[in-house]
């Protein structure tokens, strides 16, 4: 017998043992419904988070987190480098894509009760995920180190200081220390680039692995033994690829035609400007905040409202554990109140951004 | 001389023996009386003197030693010790100058201080009058105060630099007082609308200008017709400057009108603008000027130059602008734009040649740079229309691999179908 | 012959690879050409705003001064008569013209309206109601830089 000369891929293969994830990838299919479309969002959400990574790394290069450089290095990178101004651009325009596409996603598989069983955890690790992205915009936010962010820096660290018991302590941990000052902004930083990405890294391969694992879900009104299915690999992938194709080319129209503004940079000492918001993302909050009578039942409104939300957002992760479905009853709570919180984000951001 | 024989006439407050004021039995005693009696003890504390070590009897004469406790009020109000009650009104200058000119006095309390005020009032129109026995005129402490004397650089005194012209303007914007010597009373609501005078009343900024700056403090006096220049010279010394060199000068002289009055104004100057300058009958310029006059053609050259040069920095200005707010490194041009204003407003002092050609020189200056900004302005804005255009070409590149994709994906499907 | 259906589909077939061959590496290029670009170091290497190289050492002598360019406002670096250096915002605080130094003074002037300020930026004399903004000074090998506090 001859020796045959090893191809690339077996030489691999001995090595990684990596035709065992090309079956898994061959194997995997994804149902054809009324409501495939929703199945998107998900791959649309990873590949915004990936835009992110990228942009961010390169952003990495220039940018001096420290009050007296960040904002002249973001400066820098919007004048002098070369292609900055896209870089940057794309990095917020994204962000803003990547939360709206998660949100999308999250309230699709609400509404098409993608959690129940086995899925539990699938779920719970997205609604994590769904801080998270919060969590990498708030802190992001502040890195240029503008009027507008520092503003919406004390103001949202101001009502993470109003929490009972632990707020305090909270309101110092996210401000290294009593007020926002340069401090602030090193620790965001640390978040932004490090700590939210490690715990982005671990949840994100939980909830990837459980996908393959468990394979999509379908609504409960399709059979999932007698569904059609395509395979992933390469149907649903390739229209997955014009999909992403379409953002980025939305992604630099956006940067191209609406620049993202730089502003004027931080002085604690001078007033807050007028219209100061947070962004979208917290707009519905705030604005529910703003309209909160001071005293309900003789408690302070403000905490009350505080409160309310942060038992909404356990409420979501907790959404498998709480929701029963009842096939003989002709509606059930889950989409009702899911529409109704639906409906109440639109219009409370609505109702800001036409004020304001 | 005579100074002397005054002092000898009512002795020298420094004769007097310098008492405490907490001490003073003026002052301890006057204190439980009531209203107008009381109210030069309560004042007490805060006047200068008292806080130096002096008291009442230094100007009123008396025994302040002698009183509530070891005697009576007659024991204190005595004339034998020297007590004079309320002093004659037209004695209060000598009075206050038997100390405030004596310089081996006065040097006691501050070395630096001026001894020359009594003599200088004598000087001044207040002063003359005063001496020929008119008493409504100022004299010391219509403008310092009698009680509670406050040092002039104390903002509480009414001859603080921001209280000077509340305090002139209790007498001279007061018709009736001023009724018999026939002069304007007008003055202090001009100046109050001028641009010093908001510099200095609003602003608070003491190099403005007040009543006192132009025409003097103890020697008080308008500043005649040929001189008042001199006055406005003092800080816009560059225009005056200009003005003498300037054909106006032999002019305004041989017309007896005053420089800088003539077209600015005494009481309310106000802040001057391109508007002053030109053909239009509106402006300074017209009054003089007949449409065929050499000035005529000069004011329309020196206008038409300011506004041409004011119209190019806006325009650059405004490129710059736009090509900043798109994201664009401007720094360089804005900066040098600055330079530019700069010209500007050289350009508007140079107007006191009134010379259009010497004017032509910095106008051109300014000129240069707001053609230079215009370029980079341009330049700019012309990389940002390059960058649409590498949008354009990308997002074709991105739709033709969209639509290769959907073709893609149809032959697969129709292969396996 | 007739060329058969799977002749056609075949020709279609590789036709349509080598475009989207080819279109992929476009797009590939349209992406990578930016991010190369951009990791590459621009010819201004620091950010402008916060400190410059205002001159090298040999550059004023004691008892001058000298215009720079900071950001996008003019300073002024002035070298006292004993050798020590000081930098200050060149705008002068009445009306915003740029000042100069007067060796024959030895202070900073504004000629718009001869205002004056000493060589600690304090305003002295003329319609300037404050004193000139100062900032750091540095030395380092033979240049001079100077930075905002």
């Amino acid at each position: 017998m001859s020796a045959r000369i090893p191809s690339w891929a077996d030489w691999l293969e001995e090595r990684l043992g990596w035709r065992a994830a090309q079956r898994l990838i061959e194997h995997k299919e994804v149902p054809q419904h009324q409501h495939s479309i929703w199945y998107y969002f998900g791959g649309m959400t990873l590949f915004l988070f990936a835009v992110q990574v990228c942009t961010g790394i390169l952003l990495l290069l220039y940018y001096r987190p420290s009050a007296e450089t960040a904002f002249e290095s973001v400066q820098f990178i919007m004048t002098e480098v070369q292609f900055g101004w896209l870089v940057r651009s794309i990095h917020s325009w994204s962000a803003n894509l990547m939360i709206a596409a998660a949100f999308v996603h999250m309230f699709s598989a609400l509404f098409l009760r993608a959690f129940r069983r086995p899925r539990e955890l699938t779920w719970v690790s997205g609604a994590l995920l769904l801080f998270l992205s919060l969590a990498f915009g708030f802190s992001g936010y502040l890195l240029p180190w503008n009027k507008l962010a520092f503003f919406a820096t004390k103001v949202g660290t101001d009502i993470a200081g109003v929490v009972p018991f632990i707020g305090p302590f909270l309101l110092r941990f996210l401000r290294g220390g009593d007020e926002v000052t340069g401090a602030t902004l090193t620790r965001f930083f640390g978040f932004h680039v490090a700590i939210l990405p490690a715990t982005a890294t671990i949840l994100l391969a939980t909830h990837l692995y459980l996908v393959q694992k468990h394979g999509m879900s379908v609504p409960p009104s399709v059979d999932p033994n007698k569904v059609p299915k395509v395979k992933f690999v390469p149907d649903f992938l390739l229209h997955d690829l014009i999909g992403w194709l379409a953002a980025v080319a939305i992604l630099a129209a956006l940067a191209a035609l609406f620049p993202w503004e730089l502003g004027e940079k931080a002085d604690p000492f001078s007033p807050a400007p007028a219209g100061i918001r947070p962004e979208w993302y917290f707009v519905f909050m705030f604005q529910t905040l703003k309209y909160i009578p001071a005293k309900i039942l003789g408690m302070d409104g403000e905490l009350l409202g505080i409160l309310f939300f942060g038992l909404l957002g356990l409420l979501l992760v907790l959404t498998p554990f709480v929701s029963k479905e009842r096939a003989d009853k002709r509606w059930n709570l889950l989409p009702a109140v899911g529409v109704i919180v639906l409906v109440y984000i639109l219009a409370l951001s609505a109702l800001a951004y036409l004020k304001g | 001389m005579w100074h002397l024989m005054l002092f000898l006439l009512f002795g020298t407050a420094q004769d007097q023996p310098v008492a405490k004021a907490t001490a003073s039995s003026c002052v301890q005693c006057h204190l439980e009386l009531e209203g107008e009696l009381q109210e030069p003890a309560k004042l007490s504390t805060q006047d200068i003197h008292f806080q130096r070590g002096l008291s009442c009897n230094n100007c009123h004469g008396g025994d302040p030693t002698v009183g509530i406790d070891k005697g009576s009020a007659e024991d204190s109000m005595s004339r034998a010790k020297g007590y004079i009650g309320r002093p004659d009104r037209k004695k209060i200058a000598a009075l206050c100058a038997s100390c405030h000119s004596n310089l081996d006095f006065m040097r006691r309390y501050n070395p630096q201080a001026r001894v020359d005020q009594y003599a200088e009032y004598l000087t001044s129109v207040h002063g003359r009058k005063y001496q020929a026995g008119d008493t409504n005129v100022a004299t010391c402490t219509d403008c310092h105060g009698a009680h509670g004397v406050r040092p002039v650089k104390n903002p509480n005194s009414p001859v603080y630099a921001t209280n000077v012209a509340a305090t002139c303007g209790r007498c001279h914007a007061d018709a009736k007082k001023m009724a018999s010597y026939g002069i304007p009373t007008n003055q202090m609501d001009l100046y109050v609308t001028s641009v010093h005078g908001a510099a200095l009343i609003k602003n608070r900024d003491l190099a403005a200008p007040t009543c006192n700056s132009c025409h003097g403090n103890h020697g008080a006096a308008p500043p005649g017709v040929d001189s008042v220049a001199n006055v406005c010279g003092q800080c816009h010394a560059m225009q005056w400057d200009m003005f003498k060199k300037s054909p106006h000068q032999k002019a305004f002289a041989e017309g007896n009108l005053p420089a800088c009055v003539t077209c600015h104004e005494h009481h309310d100057i106000k802040k001057t603008s391109d508007d002053m300058l030109g053909t239009e009958q509106s402006t300074s310029c017209a009054t003089c000027h007949d449409k065929d006059s050499r000035g005529y053609a000069a004011a329309a050259a020196m206008k038409a130059g300011i506004v041409g040069l004011k119209k190019d920095l806006e325009t650059a200005g405004e490129l710059l602008h736009k090509a900043e707010t798109a994201g664009m490194e401007v720094s360089r041009p804005i900066y040098d734009l600055t330079e530019g204003k700069d010209r500007l407003v050289l350009a508007r002092v140079n107007v006191h040649y009134f010379d259009p050609v010497a004017l032509r020189k910095v106008l051109d200056e300014g000129e240069k740079i707001a053609r230079t900004s215009q370029q980079s302005g341009s330049k700019a804005l012309g990389e940002l229309a390059f960058r649409r255009k590498g949008l354009a070409v990308s997002v074709v590149i991105l739709l033709v691999m969209i639509a290769l994709l959907l073709l893609k994906i149809r032959q697969i499907s129709r292969k396996a179908g | 012959m007739i060329p058969s259906q799977s002749d056609a589909s075949t020709t279609r077939r590789s036709v349509l690879n080598y475009l989207l061959g080819t279109s992929t590496v476009a797009t590939l290029a349209a992406i990578l050409y930016p991010v190369i670009r951009f990791m590459v170091p621009p010819r201004v290497v620091e950010s402008p705003a916060s400190s410059v190289v205002a001159a090298r050492v040999n550059e004023i002598k004691p008892n001058d001064g000298k215009i720079f360019k900071f950001g996008s406002k003019p300073g002024i670096l002035v070298q006292t008569a004993t050798g020590e250096y000081r930098a200050f915002s060149a705008i002068c605080t009445h009306l915003d013209c740029t000042v100069q130094f007067r060796s024959d003074e030895k202070l900073i002037w504004c000629a718009c309206h001869n205002g004056r300020y000493d060589l600690t930026g304090k305003n002295i004399s003329g319609p300037p109601p404050r004193p000139l903004e100062e900032y750091r000074v540095n030395v380092r090998g033979d240049e001079i830089i100077v930075s905002r506090g």
